[in-house]
């Protein structure tokens, strides 16, 4: 996946105008996981937003695959989770995985089969029947991610996915993407503002600063795959968090300074 | 079982005590029965006129569940032809807001002389019309105000309009229809009965009751009016036992 | 639960400015009426070109376009400028304006007493579950009651009782407007945050004070979508009230009177349906502003 150049201002012209994104390029390879991180404001949501085609670049060209991020989104190459579950309430959880396929005209039988496939990876097979408000927050999100990947989307875009979750199910659900990510191979793109999530999760963290969003450090995270528990207590995970938050913290500071030179 | 029976405890005691109450102050006061029949009076005339009272609330029900009828599909149609495009719904709405804020039933007199006294559709039109605006409103609402998160979401399955439309819009406009269906069972009746009193047949329920409280003749108008609120609550019931069957996903 | 479903608050989207948004509204309002005068005079015009047919068929016209059903529209505005009667020079427009005046007295009186006793169940409510449970069922149900068709009744209550008539019609107007605003003032007492309510208990605050200072305040928005709706729903039982009582100078009687002397006059019957729809709009209009002027913009519910 290509970035070139992008630029994104919203409102009207002139002063008026936010720069959201200025000139952003980045490149990810296919299988890779991907953090973006930053402060709010920083555009990280209107960056995925932008590679998924649901909004569209003032300049620049997203390429996805090779594809214009129209075409791709055509061809059905993203899987979108978004911070809420966003399930349709009038679905039984097993039709709610089932609902891409529908748009995509799945046959019935396939459609049952692959729901159910990924029920079971998600660990909620029993639950197929039940309507989303039986379920808590944790399984929702499950089963939202779950629904993304049930028609096999060569890119997985996650917008805070586990930002409404308590911190045990948070640790568990990250676990489990991990576990997923490993199984199906596809590839991650993951907004999120947390550090340990961010470095826990991705195999490259972006780091973005705001006013305009741009991207400001990007650290590798070299950290043995798979990842567990002692993930967490290996002294090297915690050498790049602070590496991380130190690249946030530079950008603050330059921010304030920027500001002050200025005013 | 015993749960439901202790949540409608109260209300069933309520009921208990007002038509005691009622019966007993009736008798011990010797209210004149033009002021306040007893219940039991009132129940003794319903079986006497019941062969009338039957003729006049069949015409009167076939004018209300008609026009209910009538008017939601229109209401409908209206809002899924006009939901779609933003430019006139924001001139559609505030009109019909307003229009719903008219006394539309002062139209009965128009509409019966438009389509004749004598003729149902001059009081099904009525009907119709009062159900109509609550229920388009209602169905826009339910089509527009959906969840961005969702819409974002059909945006990338690059679904088209029409399953937008089908998985999206109308499942989430279902709950929007039936509160104002709800709201339209009574008020059909009401409008159907009310549209009576501005001439027509006088084999309607509407024209049962003000005749008969014309002629002094109390517990039988009182017949009637009982019977224009079971007709009332049976239609609000039959509009909640749908609204149960086709959104069985509510608690 | 009817209405309150309806009622689900959702917050308006930002709205730009308010004036702009009553200025394109009011435009779009005119522009709608425009339409429908051009599609009355277009329908009267095609069927009496065709002599009342569908063009084409030998189908009748649904609706006769001769000038007694359809009278021209300025010929119902003009008829609100002549005289009653040749002996009486009194102009149409102004015994309708006092009808109005009278009916939306009878109306306003009703929207009164409806508003504080939905407003005071729906404080009951929120204080005793008993009460609700008890009682909520018959609110309910008697908004599923067509109380019009008691009207009749009413009126003769009223009278052995000695009140005056109009009083009678302002009952009936009452009780269409208790119930909306029983249910939303109760759903708007119950709308604060747990969370909030137990702030409120942490300050040791009275059952008035968490009252007054948060669950009034949080229901106002809802109080006032049902405000709206009953303002419309008093004019409705004012004028149905006065079908039975007798009343002369109400805006019922003069929808009455008129339709029985269609065949010779059809533009007055016209003419009073305007003025009541007027009388309707100016009340509701009259809430939507006491709505912009206690209500801050971001908090009104649609």
């Amino acid at each position: 996946m290509q970035l070139t150049d992008i630029n994104k201002t919203f409102g009207g012209r002139g002063a008026d105008a936010v720069h959201a994104l200025k000139d952003i390029n980045l490149s990810i390879k296919s299988n890779e996981f991907i953090s973006l991180i930053g402060p709010s404001g920083c555009g990280k949501s209107t960056l995925l937003r932008l590679v998924g085609d649901l909004i569209t670049p003032s300049a620049g060209d997203v390429r996805v695959n090779g594809k214009p991020a129209h075409e791709a989104r055509l061809k059905r190459e993203y899987g979108m989770v978004f911070q809420q579950a966003t399930l349709m309430e009038w679905r039984t959880i097993r039709q709610n995985v089932e609902l891409p396929l529908e748009v995509m005209a799945w046959s019935a039988d396939k459609r049952q089969a692959r729901a159910r496939q990924m029920l079971d990876l998600v660990h909620l097979a029993e639950f197929e029947r039940h309507y989303p408000w039986q379920l808590s927050g944790g399984m929702q999100q499950r089963v939202a991610i779950a629904r993304a990947l049930a028609f096999e989307p060569a890119l997985l875009l996650m917008d805070e996915p586990f930002g409404a979750l308590d911190e045990m199910t948070r640790e568990r659900m990250q676990l489990e993407v991990l576990r997923i990510w490993s199984q199906t191979h596809t590839t991650v793109i993951f907004v999120t503002h947390s550090i340990p999530e961010a470095v826990f999760l991705s195999t490259r963290v972006v780091v973005m600063s705001a006013r305009p969003g741009r991207i400001s450090a990007i650290v590798d995270v070299d950290l043995p795959q798979p990842r567990n528990f002692e993930t967490r207590e290996d002294p090297r995970f915690f050498e790049k968090i602070t590496e991380v938050r130190e690249a946030l913290r530079r950008d603050e500071a330059r921010g304030a300074a920027l500001r002050a030179a200025t005013s | 079982m015993n749960q439901r029976l202790e949540r409608w405890l109260p209300a069933l005691a309520v009921f208990i005590i007002v038509l005691v109450a009622w019966e007993g102050l009736v008798g011990a006061f010797h209210i004149q029965r033009f002021l306040l029949p007893a219940p039991s009076l009132i129940w003794t005339t319903f079986w006497r006129v019941l062969p009338d009272l039957a003729l006049a609330t069949g015409y009167t029900a076939g004018n209300a569940i008609g026009g209910l009828v009538l008017g939601a599909a229109l209401g409908v149609l209206v809002a899924l032809a006009t939901a779609r495009w933003t430019v006139i719904n924001e001139g559609l709405m505030p009109f019909a807001v307003a229009v719903n804020a008219m006394p539309i039933i002062a139209l009965a007199p128009i509409l019966n002389q438009w389509f004749g006294l004598q003729n149902p559709f001059s009081k099904i039109s009525v009907v119709a019309l009062l159900v109509f605006f609550p229920v388009m409103i209602n169905m826009v609402r339910g089509l527009t105000q959906v969840s961005p998160a969702a819409l974002e979401l059909f945006r990338s399955y690059a679904a088209n309009e029409f399953i937008v439309l089908g998985q999206l819009r109308l499942p989430n406009s279902l709950p929007f229809l039936f509160s104002a269906l709800k709201v339209g069972a009574s008020l059909s009746v009401i409008a159907a009965v009310v549209s009576e009193y501005f001439g027509g047949t006088q084999r309607a329920l509407g024209q049962f009751i003000s005749q008969r409280a014309g002629l002094f003749n109390f517990p039988e108008a009182w017949a009637g009016i009982v019977v224009a609120c079971l007709l009332g609550l049976g239609l609000y019931g039959i509009v909640v036992a749908v609204e149960r069957a086709a959104m069985p996903w509510r608690r | 639960m009817a209405v309150a479903q309806a009622l689900e608050p959702v917050a308006s989207p930002s709205a730009p400015s308010a004036w702009r948004v009553v200025t394109r509204r009011a435009v779009a309002f005119l522009l709608i009426c425009a339409l429908l005068i051009g599609a009355w005079e277009g329908y009267k015009a095609l069927g009496t070109a065709t002599g009342g047919l569908i063009p084409g068929t030998t189908l009748k016209l649904p609706i006769r376009a001769d000038d007694r059903s359809l009278p021209h529209t300025w010929r119902i505005v003009g008829s609100l400028f002549e005289p009653v009667r040749a002996s009486d020079d009194t102009l149409l427009i102004a015994n309708l304006l006092r009808y109005a005046a009278f009916t939306w007295f009878e109306a306003a009186v009703g929207f009164a007493m409806g508003g504080v006793i939905g407003f005071f169940l729906g404080v009951v409510f929120v204080q005793s579950e008993l009460l609700e449970r008890g009682l909520m069922p018959y609110v309910v149900a008697s908004q599923a009651v067509p109380l019009l068709a008691v009207a009749p009744m009413v009126v003769i209550w009223g009278s052995q009782a000695g009140l005056p008539a109009w009083l009678a019609v302002s009952i009936i107007a009452a009780y269409l407007t208790f119930f909306p605003v029983a249910i939303n003032t109760l759903r708007g007492l119950q709308s604060p945050d747990p969370a909030a309510i137990e702030l409120m208990r942490s300050y040791a605050a009275t059952p008035a004070q968490v009252l007054w200072k948060l669950r009034v305040p949080a229901a106002l928005p809802y109080i006032f979508t049902a405000l709206k709706i009953s303002a419309t729903s008093s004019v409705v039982g004012a004028i149905v009230g006065e079908l039975p009582s007798g009343i002369q100078n109400g805006l019922g009687r003069a929808l009455l009177t008129f339709s029985q002397y269609f065949t010779t006059g059809p533009e007055r019957l016209f003419g009073a349906v305007l003025v009541s729809a007027l009388v309707g709009l100016a009340f509701f209009g009259l809430v939507t502003l006491a709505e912009l002027w206690l209500v801050p913009a971001r908090r009104r519910l649609e």
